[in-house]
Order: C-alpha cells, then sequence, then structure tokens
C-alpha cells in the first residue's frame, strides 16, 4: 500500500484543501451549529461518520453497480440516495443514544442531508479515481477537517461574547468575518507540496 | 438498446432505493425512542400557528416543555381557555382560572393627536419613533405606521384614522403587537373588559391640551365618578383597575375630554363612541 499517497491525502483534506476553508462546502452547518463547542464537536463527529461511511459504501455501488452497468451519469443521483439514507440512520441512532446531542444538533442534523461536503467527498472520490482505501481515507480525514474548522471556529465564536464591537456586527456578520479571517490564515496552507 | 438503458438506470435506483428504505425501516424499530404521548396530544390540542406567543420555539417545543413541567398549562396564549382545559386533561390536572385576553392600544389620539412636524421617512413606527422623539406632539401617541399591523399574524390590528385598533375578535394575546410598538402603547387586558381609558400622556394637563384635542388631562372626574374606586390618576393620567371595574360606564359619562370609551352601551352620542374606540 502507498502510504505516502494516503498521507498525502490525509494532510490534503485536513489542511490544504480544508472542505470549509479552502473549497467552501459544508458552510451552512459551519455557521450554524458552531455557536457552543459541545455542539460543534458533536456536529464534527456526525460529520466524519456520514463522510466516511457515505465514502466507503459510494465506492462500492459505483464501482460494483454503476461502472459494470455504463451508469456514470446516474453518480450524484445514488450518492445522493446513499447519503439520505446514512443521515437519516444517524438520526436514528443519535436519537437513541445521545439524546442530548440529537436536541443540540437539532436540524442540522438533518441539513447533512443536503451538505455539499457530503456530497463533494464522495464526488471528489470518483473525479480523483480513489481506489476504495483512499476513499474511506479521503472521507474520514475530510470529515476531521470538518471537525477541526468548526471547532476552532465555535471556540472563537464563545470568546467572541466578550469582544468588543459594534452592534450592528452582532450575530451573523461578525462570525462571518470571523469565518473569513480564519480562512484567510487556512490560506497559509495552500500550495504546500509534501514530496 | 436506448430502452435498456432506461429499464436499468430506473432498476438501480429503484433497487438502492428499495434497500435503503428497508434498512431505514429495521433500524427504525431497533432504534424506536420512546417519546410521551402526552407531548403528541399536546401538539394535537395546540393552535398549531407556531406564532412563538408562549416564548418558545414553536407548539411542539412549547408541547414537550409543559410535559417536561417547565412551562405551564396555560403557556399558550392562543389557544384560550378551551385549549388550557384539554391540555389539563392530557397532563392530568386543573387548568386553574385562564382569563381570555386580548389586546388594547394605549392611545385614542389618532387624526386628534397634533402633529409637531410633516413626517417623510421611512413608514415605519421604529423609523418615526428615532426622529426627534417622534413625530406627534404628544411623546406617547400612537405614529399610525403600522409595526404592530405588521407583527400580528391574526390579521387583528389595523391602523385606522392613524391609530392602531384591535380586532378583539380576531386577538388572541398572543404579544406580538405590544413587543413591536417602540411606544409601548400596547397591553393586554381582559377580554370581558368593555370601558378604556385610551391614553398613556403622563404630561400636565395643559401640555396635553396643546398635543392631542383627546388626551387625558387627568381633572380626576372619572376617578370620583367611580362607584368601585377601580380609577386611580398617577401623573396626570387616569387608569383603571380591570381587576375592580364592573364596566358601568359612568365614568365614560364624566369625562370633559369625552375619551373614555364605553363599547358596552353606547347610549348617549352613540356615533361619537363609535368613532373613538380603540
Amino acid at each position: 500500500m502507498d502510504f505516502t499517497k494516503l498521507l498525502e491525502i490525509t494532510l490534503g483534506a485536513i489542511l490544504i484543501n480544508n472542505f470549509i476553508f479552502s473549497q467552501f462546502l459544508g458552510i451552512c452547518p459551519f455557521m450554524g451549529v458552531s455557536k457552543k463547542m459541545d455542539t460543534a464537536a458533536g456536529m464534527g463527529m456526525a460529520v466524519i461518520f456520514v463522510m466516511g461511511l457515505a465514502s466507503a459504501i459510494c465506492y462500492v455501488i459505483n464501482e460494483l453497480v454503476l461502472m459494470p452497468l455504463n451508469l456514470g451519469y446516474l453518480q450524484t443521483l445514488a450518492y445522493i440516495l446513499v447519503i439520505a439514507a446514512l443521515v437519516q440512520f444517524v438520526e436514528m441512532f443519535l436519537k437513541k443514544a445521545m439524546p442530548s446531542l440529537y436536541s443540540a444538533l437539532g436540524i442540522y442534523l438533518p441539513l447533512i442531508t443536503t451538505n455539499c461536503a457530503v456530497l463533494g467527498v464522495v464526488l471528489l472520490n470518483t473525479q480523483n479515481h480513489y481506489n476504495f482505501i483512499e476513499s474511506l481515507v479521503y472521507g474520514v480525514t475530510g470529515g476531521i477537517g470538518f471537525l477541526i474548522a468548526i471547532v476552532l471556529f465555535a471556540s472563537i465564536r464563545e470568546k467572541l461574547r466578550f469582544a468588543a464591537y459594534p452592534k450592528a456586527f452582532e450575530g451573523f456578520p461578525i462570525a462571518l468575518v470571523t469565518a473569513g479571517l480564519l480562512a484567510l490564515a487556512f490560506m497559509g496552507f495552500s500550495g504546500m507540496k509534501i514530496w | 438498446m436506448d430502452l435498456m438503458n432506461i429499464l436499468y438506470a430506473v432498476l438501480v435506483l429503484g433497487i438502492l432505493g428499495g434497500i435503503f428504505g428497508a434498512l431505514l425501516a429495521f433500524a427504525s424499530k431497533i432504534f424506536y425512542v420512546e417519546q410521551d404521548e402526552r407531548i403528541d396530544k399536546i401538539i394535537a390540542v395546540l393552535p398549531g400557528a407556531n406564532c412563538g406567543g408562549c416564548g418558545y420555539a414553536g407548539c411542539s417545543n412549547c408541547a414537550s416543555e409543559i410535559v417536561a413541567g417547565n412551562a405551564k398549562i396555560t403557556a399558550c396564549p392562543v389557544g384560550g381557555a378551551a385549549c388550557h382545559e384539554q391540555i389539563a386533561q392530557i397532563m392530568g390536572v386543573e387548568a386553574g382560572s385562564s382569563e381570555k385576553m386580548v389586546a388594547h392600544v394605549n392611545c385614542c389620539g389618532g387624526e386628534q393627536a397634533v402633529k409637531k412636524y410633516q413626517y417623510d421617512g421611512l413608514k415605519t413606527c421604529d423609523a418615526a419613533n428615532k426622529v426627534a422623539g417622534t413625530p406627534m406632539a404628544c411623546p406617547s401617541a400612537c405614529l399610525g405606521y403600522g409595526s404592530c399591523v405588521a407583527a400580528c399574524k391574526f390579521d387583528a390590528i389595523h391602523v385606522i384614522d392613524g391609530k392602531a385598533v384591535v380586532d378583539m375578535d380576531k386577538c388572541v394575546a398572543c404579544g406580538a403587537c405590544a413587543a413591536a410598538c417602540p411606544k409601548h402603547l400596547i397591553e393586554m387586558v381582559p377580554a370581558k373588559q368593555k370601558v378604556f381609558i385610551s391614553c398613556s400622556n403622563t404630561q400636565k394637563g395643559a401640555d396635553t391640551r396643546n398635543a392631542c384635542q383627546i388626551g387625558c388631562i387627568g381633572c380626576t372626574l372619572c376617578a370620583k365618578k367611580c362607584p368601585k374606586e377601580a380609577i386611580t390618576i398617577t401623573n396626570f393620567l387616569a387608569k383603571i383597575d380591570y381587576s375592580k371595574c364592573v364596566n358601568c360606564g359612568l365614568c365614560a359619562t364624566v369625562c370633559p375630554r369625552k375619551l373614555i370609551v364605553n363599547l358596552r352601551a353606547p347610549k348617549v352620542e352613540a356615533p361619537v363612541t363609535e368613532e373613538v374606540k380603540a
């Protein structure tokens, strides 16, 4: 196995091409669930889980079902189906296992269904011709990148309560400015070559 | 072979969907969470307008808070006594007294209130209120731009002749208009109340006369006439204690400014009383 390539994918997904700060995918839950650290971390974990599982299942479906039947054009549709079912499953699981996290995530959990980051991961897997292991790694590390981004952002937003800024910036405006600055910081990673 | 392609596409997606559906149905059995059935019952009883009048995020949130004991049986101001009774039955407790309330605008000035200047700005109460302390000469006059009308989800408040008027039949006392009014003129009163002193001006009599043709000058005639001592004068403004008032309407007959409204029996000067109702 080519560990160099896996490391490249990992670092790329987490830092260089972070889904939120570089590719601007999955912004909706990023802004919506980042008010508190706990819920942000919970959301990040849910996204890791969904992204990893979606990558694996979508790879299998793509390779074993769609490709042999020349149905490549159905990828997006089939992937959406997979993701929707997965998210539904995660929702049921959370409701049973972690009710507090379930109620904290609220509306944003079903929103993972339409989260472009999750669909983005599986489509990028296909586009980059990753094999099964690489797809899985890209999915999980993409989720980790999301987790890092949202936890960083939530920690800053928690501190923002004590910051002095004009009243007009209260709420989302200051959050958007913060997100922009964070994205700028992550730009420092762009163009980095690993080997 | 085009047909086969279509068939394959339909089959593949259909089968995939079927498999996922079956898996989810199975999972929903495994991960079934028992929810207090009272929550669903209360949701069915609540009005379902999701107006937020109770202070919670929608009716279902309110229902779960009621079941959790964080909200009162009477938390929903919209549903009224019938709704509260049903909720009480579901919860197995007494509803207690929950008098139906309606909103009331404590200003009857409208076109009889004097304007300080011609206001041509944004047609919202908030905006008008910020320009040189309102365009009206009276500091507590209804501005008539209808922020309350925009806030009302039940079409129960309208601007008529330059002032906001509550439609008591439609009003559900959710309090949205009261929160929207920058002048804080709107208060909740018992629905059975028929006599109102609709003024909030606390200036001295002479100043009030200059600001409004109809504002309360605090002459105390009504307070002296009231057999139940329900009217008190504070800061040159008469106020009815709704818990003492019996809606006899004697105060309305003595008011020299004719600003006391008696909705019950417009015996004297019937057309005038109709007009002044607010």
